[in-house]
């Protein structure tokens, strides 16, 4: 295991030592990309100047706005619908497709019916997150064993009652892979939509940099970008592992 | 069983055109067109000779997207799927590229690509790339050992292994890696456009929300959504043949 982890490192280290090479070079030229320690002391000299912090800010609490609202409504939802098999069959080729639908061409009427501030951007969010987390806790909760249930209903607990202390509990696992996508779904939500219109967040300086070849605040901002989606993402598959390790023991 | 789906997904369709026409009567002209009036919009779009040239740069980007998609991400999972290895050390590179807003990196593929078809391709690319790679390291992995050592017994050469007994045992849950990269892809394109282009269904788009052209912005949309809505169905139904001959 150590092994594999020092190969993914040397791996990575190869990539940045490449593109740092051909930066060198002159392959890559510096009005298209500078070399990744340049990237990196411009980050460090961003975040230490507190420059980007409100757009920082604004985005990544857009996201968990959004992640809550969608984690929310998407576990209420599929509690809901569990209970419903006619309701759940009507909806499942919705779940089937619902990835294929660009939500991004939504954005343009969500603007002008919400206005041009933080809602629509969150909704955008939104919408791409909660049916990650609707599916796969659906998914979860069609793995409860028959007799947690009826061991609830022996104990007379109503259908609130149940959906807290025994079947979300148990499918807890599964919840939590749905979790872990709509983060990464609430990012890219969030800032896609800024990206396309906004006054503001990391998608908005990103794409204005873009306009005006400001490669010392565009490249951290993408890299910041990365780092975030998967320092998050894994720490959530991390925990997702305990939890199913849990589960077994 | 097959008509229980279709009722199902009539029952569906006409429950979310009632909820448009609600959402629709609340939000009034200034945002929103009725379902009739943007059906009848769509087909006086689809009547002008203005309309066509954007849809078929944006089919011809799409497709070649699609097919770069299809070709990379069957080559990547098909090393890291073979390759015990190299698919321990990639995998959780792959998941984690798989996980990042890819929007971000439109600047790097604008300006490594130039203004164009060539970025929309890249850009619309690099969204079906990975799901295809995964699942298809993923159906390698899942193929029984057994298959691998009739292959083996029978003497068969590394190529004749891959087409007699690999990629048949493989091809279901490619084809649902093929599904997911569809749809992705399709997204990427039209992201693609949306940004930096002179034609296309994201050009048509982001042109419209800049000029409030209601319009085109639910005409264009609905055209987007029944395409993907569509094909993905009929990828789905696919998909589940496949996986019940299996």
């Amino acid at each position: 295991m150590t092994r594999i982890v020092l190969y993914r490192l040397l791996v990575i280290a190869a990539l940045v030592l490449l593109l740092e090479l051909l930066c060198a070079a002159g392959v890559i030229d510096r009005i298209t990309m500078p070399p990744p320690h340049t990237i990196l002391r411009d980050l460090f000299a961003m975040l230490a100047s507190g420059s980007l912090n409100a757009a920082i800010g604004k985005t990544l609490g857009n996201a968990a706005t959004a992640l809550v609202l969608a984690l929310a409504a998407g576990v209420t939802c599929a509690v809901a619908i569990h209970n419903y098999p006619a309701l759940r069959e009507t909806l499942e080729p919705l779940f089937a497709t619902y990835y294929a639908i660009p939500v991004f061409a939504f954005y343009p009427l969500l603007i002008i019916v919400l206005g041009l501030g933080d809602a629509p951007q969150i909704l955008i969010g939104f919408m791409l997150g909660v049916v990650a987390v609707i599916v796969n806790t659906l998914n979860g909760l069609d793995r409860v064993p028959a007799v947690l249930r009826k061991a609830a209903h022996i104990h007379g607990m109503g259908a609130t009652a149940t959906a807290f202390f025994v079947t979300l509990p148990c499918a807890a696992p599964y919840v939590l892979t749905g979790a872990r996508l709509a983060v990464a779904y609430c990012l890219i939500g969030i800032i896609g939509a800024e990206f396309i219109m906004s006054r503001g967040g990391m998608g908005y300086e990103i794409s204005f940099a873009y306009t005006n070849f400001d490669n010392a605040t565009m490249y951290p901002l993408i890299v910041l970008v990365l780092f975030v989606s998967m320092a998050v993402n894994a720490a959530l598959s991390r925990w997702e592992k305990t939890l199913l390790a849990r589960r077994r023991a | 069983m097959n008509w229980r789906a279709a009722r199902n997904a009539l029952t569906l369709i006409v429950a979310l055109i009632v909820l448009w026409q609600l959402i629709y009567s609340v939000v009034g002209e200034i945002a929103m067109r009725s379902p009739l009036a943007t059906l009848h919009y769509t087909l006086h779009l689809l009547g002008s000779a203005t309309f066509w040239p954007h849809l078929s740069e944006t089919a011809r980007a799409f497709a070649a997207a699609l097919a770069i998609a299809i070709a990379l991400g069957l080559a990547i999972g098909f090393w890291l799927g073979f390759h015990r290895l190299s698919g321990e050390v990639m995998e959780p590179m792959l998941v984690a590229l798989y996980s990042i807003p890819k929007i971000t990196l439109y600047p790097l593929v604008l300006l490594a690509f130039g203004l164009g078809m060539p970025a929309k391709i890249a850009f619309g690319a690099l969204h079906g790339i990975v799901p295809i790679a995964i699942f298809t390291i993923n159906a390698l992995r899942n193929i029984k050992p057994i298959f691998i050592k009739i292959a083996r017994a029978h003497n068969l050469r590394t190529a004749e292994t891959l087409r007699v007994i690999l990629f048949p045992a493989a091809i279901p849950e490619i084809f649902s890696g093929i599904r997911v990269g569809f749809s992705l892809t399709l997204i990427g394109t039209i992201l693609g456009e949306m940004f930096a282009a002179q034609r296309g269904l994201g050009y048509l788009l982001m042109n419209a929300i800049g000029l409030h052209n209601v319009d085109v912005i639910m005409a264009v949309t609905l055209l987007l959504v029944v395409f993907a809505a569509s094909v993905s169905s009929i990828l789905l139904w696919a998909d589940r043949r496949l996986h019940y001959r299996a």
